[in-house]
């Protein structure tokens, strides 16, 4: 039982000579019963709102129809959904080069600086980031001023408040956390794969096409799964640069709180948002466990 | 006679469906090296973790200084463990290591650092008392070990393991040093290992594992020389199984017919009883038909060179699933190919009991 | 062409850190800026938007306030997580696969839905909006990264560390102050500090169960209401700065002890 003792090692855990029942519920317990009680009950407490009429209280259903018949919460979805695959797609094309530029390209000793520069204002707070963008793409702001003095544009260009303002923002986010995610991702490839890769006769662009990308490739569907749940559920972002001009699925739902202190429709929004998430988790867990196999 | 220092008395367990200990019975002497010698899986690391109070067998119960140990928590039993990965506190210097189990005891600071200093003498390392353990190698970490576990003097020291995780050269090295140490201090040591030089080398008491079973036991000049079952013929040392039946008993001889024909053994045996003989590497005379037992000829398929001397792997020619396991002189002549009488001497087989 | 993709590369490099760089560059000149809006031309430097914020009560109680609940719900993250964590990694449990994947649940909801249940939640339990409210909710999507985090670092290894311990005659308690927590530091400092960005910076949830003293994200948001103005700059370019220095001294802790 040797170094395979690993077997035999851990499974005698059980019977840790220790008060055997008691002190592990006591251990767990605290942070099972906060989950329940401030996570799970919370949940409950929404999907019973949800099921009441605003006005009353009585039992419906139609907190949930109206938003298949209200063509402005469906456009809403519609909105999130494209921002969210829009966001994504562009986050990770940008991403993956910037990252096997700082992995591949970079000098091994530069490489710590380079990454912890390159994901520096992930830090500033969410709030303030939103807004540096609305300054940089505001009327008079720093980009028009470029634009119309260099002579490209006589006029500004509407730029804050637009879909694209939105995009930008999320963009600058995730390219942060991706170049983080997929930079760790290339450093943990054993370069012997590449050696032999080479050593096989392939050229660099094989090398890269049929050995780094494939291995690469859960880690990105990864940190492009975490770009959708974190993008899609967003609030200050398309509030502070999209604006009110077309509303988002985290902004309907903000504004049946706020504006009308309507706790039931806003609880069914935010459960059909969560099974929006949860749909795109079991799809993408599929696919990912159809890779490993 | 007085009673043993350890008595496990008649010891099953089993990991939910699996049983891995199947009503073992061991003895212990106090002052003794006992090494439990097997292969991956045996159960003798779930002996030795019901020893050291780590695991609660399912069925039996273990007696160490004639009291019932097989509940008691580690802690509360004098036995201690010297772990296969060392389990060093890292963020302890090797002194406060040393000196863990005297301040659970509430020893004294200044008492506590004059033990630990001798504990680290013994072991050869009094230079390290303020070192990390991530400073030092791994020869060095398992001396700390040592150190720690020895210096709450326990009746029994369990040792898991201990020189697995070092090189060969410094196995050999440290194999010596803890037959020093342990004489030295007279603790029994429980020694857990899959190197069967290792347990040529240290044991007094040599226990042989085999799938949850003892095998075999005693000192291990008695378990190489007349080993008791096919399994620790072939697992300590090496050997060549011959099968047989008795077909004559007479005069306190028996004959037993073999493959390669008829084998006379001292003692009376059942006629027609079917029996297993083994016969060591170094018995088996190649070439000249010198032994008392004539073996058959066998075809040289393999030869060896390991510097002191030579291992010859031969076949039957009379019975081609019988394969020879030799130990010849580095001299020897015999190359792959040769054809060779096989002999050895009749009071060189051994009769085991499966 | 190996020198073809090396200058493409640099190129490339240079314009996404502009990229990621330019608002931030943009943030912290304008609040330099000496007159009144934070957009170009640049009539800085001043530190007079500075003055103002440190000047404005509510911002400065707001700080305290969301120091206050970044700490305090950080540590009971931090100790439930280690609990937990300690809990599932010593003992065999029985559904432990599932009851781990409901204290990890959290982390796949966005805040935005943690902060709707709560407040719907406390709005019929009848408990008012408070800073008490929000910082419950913080334990709530920092406990689960807490538990993920120790829970990984708790291997074999660790466990055989914990044996020895109780074999030298170490009671359960000891062993727990004596060899567990030093030796898991590292990881319950690393869930502790990133427990302490996302509360320090989480905005949504405090948003919806807080009214009147409420955290810096809020009170930040409540100032864009009057639109671009360099105070918001100089509050977020403080905001940053703490960020960093934050940062850099998680990064030092670590170097350090890896040179130790």
């Amino acid at each position: 039982m040797s170094s395979s003792a690993n077997k035999g090692r851990a499974l005698p855990r059980a019977g840790s000579a220790l008060p055997r029942a008691a002190l592990p519920w006591a251990l767990v317990t605290p942070a099972l019963g906060w989950t329940l009680l401030f996570f799970v009950l919370p949940f409950i407490a929404m999907g019973f709102s949800s099921l009441t009429a605003h006005e009353g209280g009585a039992f419906t259903a139609s907190n949930y129809s109206q938003f298949f018949t209200n063509p402005s919460y469906w456009q809403a979805m519609v909105n999130s959904l494209q921002v969210t695959a829009i966001v994504t797609v562009i986050s990770v094309l940008l991403a993956y080069p910037f990252a096997w530029i700082l992995a591949e390209q970079v000098p091994e000793r530069w490489q710590r600086l380079a990454l912890m520069l390159a994901v520096l204002p992930f830090w500033t707070s969410y709030v303030v980031r939103s807004y540096s963008w609305l300054l940089v793409l505001a009327q008079n702001g720093v980009v028009n001023r470029a634009l119309t003095s260099s002579g490209l544009f006589a006029e500004p260009v509407q730029l804050a408040n637009t879909r694209f303002a939105t995009v930008t923002g999320f963009v600058h986010f995730f390219v942060m956390l991706l170049t983080l995610t997929i930079f760790a991702n290339l450093k943990q490839l054993s370069p012997s794969y590449r050696k032999a890769a080479a050593d096989l006769g392939a050229g660099p662009v094989r090398t890269f096409l049929h050995v780094v990308l494939p291995l690469t490739l859960p880690g990105i569907m990864v940190g492009a799964f975490l770009t959708f749940v974190l993008c899609i559920g967003d609030y200050i972002t398309p509030q502070i640069l999209g604006g009110n001009n077309e509303l988002l699925m985290p902004q309907l739902v903000m504004m049946q709180i706020g504006r009308r202190g309507d706790f039931p429709l806003a609880s069914a929004l935010s459960i059909i948002l969560m099974a929006v998430v949860t749909i795109a988790y079991l799809a993408c867990a599929r696919w990912l466990k159809i890779e490993r196999a | 006679m007085t009673a043993p220092l350890v008595d496990i008395s008649s010891i099953s367990h089993r990991f939910g469906q699996h049983t891995v200990l199947k009503d073992v019975s061991l003895q212990i002497e106090p002052g003794s090296y006992t090494i439990l010698l097997g292969p991956s899986g045996s159960g003798k690391t779930t002996l030795l973790s019901i020893l050291g109070g780590f695991v609660t067998p399912s069925e039996g119960k273990v007696f160490i200084r004639g009291e019932d140990c097989t509940s008691v928590p580690p802690a509360k039993r004098p036995t201690t463990t010297v772990f296969q990965d060392y389990a060093l506190f890292p963020h302890m210097s090797v002194g406060s290591n040393v000196g863990f189990g005297l301040r659970m005891q509430g020893v004294d600071g200044a008492t506590r650092a004059a033990k630990a200093r001798d504990a680290l003498a013994l072991v050869g390392l009094a230079a390290a008392f303020d070192k990390k353990p991530h400073q030092l190698s791994g020869g060095q970490r398992q001396r700390v070990a040592l150190a720690r576990a020895l210096v709450i003097e326990p009746a029994v020291l369990l040792l898991d393991e201990p020189l697995g995780a070092l090189d060969l050269k410094l196995r050999r090295q440290m194999q010596d040093e803890l037959k020093a140490i342990q004489k030295r201090v007279g603790t029994a040591f429980i020694h857990v290992t899959h190197d069967q030089e290792e347990a040529m080398a240290l044991a007094d008491h040599c226990v042989v594992m085999n799938d949850g079973r003892i095998e075999d036991e005693g000192p291990p000049e008695r378990v190489y020389h007349r080993p008791a079952t096919r399994f620790s013929a072939t697992f300590m040392g090496e050997s060549t199984i011959l099968a047989g039946t008795v077909t004559e008993t007479k005069d306190r001889t028996s004959t037993v017919a073999t493959p390669v024909g008829p084998v006379s053994l001292p003692g009376a045996l059942p006629v027609g009883a079917a029996v297993v003989l083994a016969i060591r590497p170094e018995h088996l005379v190649l070439g000249e038909a010198r032994g008392g037992v004539r073996l058959g000829t066998a075809g040289v398929s393999d030869v060896v060179f390991q510097g002191s001397f030579k291992r010859v792997l031969a076949v039957s020619v009379e019975d081609p699933s019988l394969h020879f396991i030799a130990r010849l002189p580095a001299t020897a002549t015999v190359r792959p190919g040769d054809t060779v009488a096989v002999s050895c001497d009749t009071d060189q087989i051994i009769l085991l009991t499966d | 062409m190996r020198k073809v993709v090396r200058i493409a590369s640099w190129l490339y490099a240079l314009a996404v850190y502009a990229f990621i760089f330019l608002p931030v560059v943009v943030l912290v000149l304008f609040s330099l800026q000496a007159t009144s809006f934070p957009i170009p031309p640049f009539t800085g430097p001043s530190l007079r938007w500075y003055d103002a914020v440190l000047s404005d009560t509510r911002l400065t109680s707001a700080l305290v306030n969301s120091l206050l609940v970044a700490s305090i719900s950080s540590l009971a993250a931090v100790t439930l997580g280690f609990l937990c964590a300690w809990g599932f990694a010593r003992f065999v449990l029985p559904g432990s696969g599932l009851l781990r994947g409901l204290i990890t649940l959290p982390l796949t909801v966005s805040y935005l839905i943690i902060g709707m249940g709560l407040l719907v939640l406390f709005n019929w339990a009848g408990v008012p909006k408070s800073l008490l409210a929000a910082g419950i909710g913080h334990v709530v999507i920092n406990l689960p990264l807490c538990f993920a985090i120790i829970y990984s670092q708790m291997g074999n290894h660790q466990i055989n560390i914990e044996r020895a311990a109780r074999d030298l005659g170490a009671p359960e308690w000891k062993v727990l102050l004596l060899i567990t927590v030093p030796v898991m530091a590292p990881a319950i400092f690393a869930g502790f500090f990133l427990s302490m960005t996302f509360s320090w910076d989480e905005f949504v949830i405090s948003f919806l169960l807080t009214r009147f003293g409420t955290t810096l994200p809020v009170e930040i948001w409540n100032l864009l209401r009057s639109g671009l103005n360099p105070k918001t700059n100089a509050v977020g370019s403080l905001v940053f700065a703490v960020s960093i220095v934050l940062v850099v001294l998680f990064e030092l802790t670590l170097l350090r002890r890896r040179k130790a």
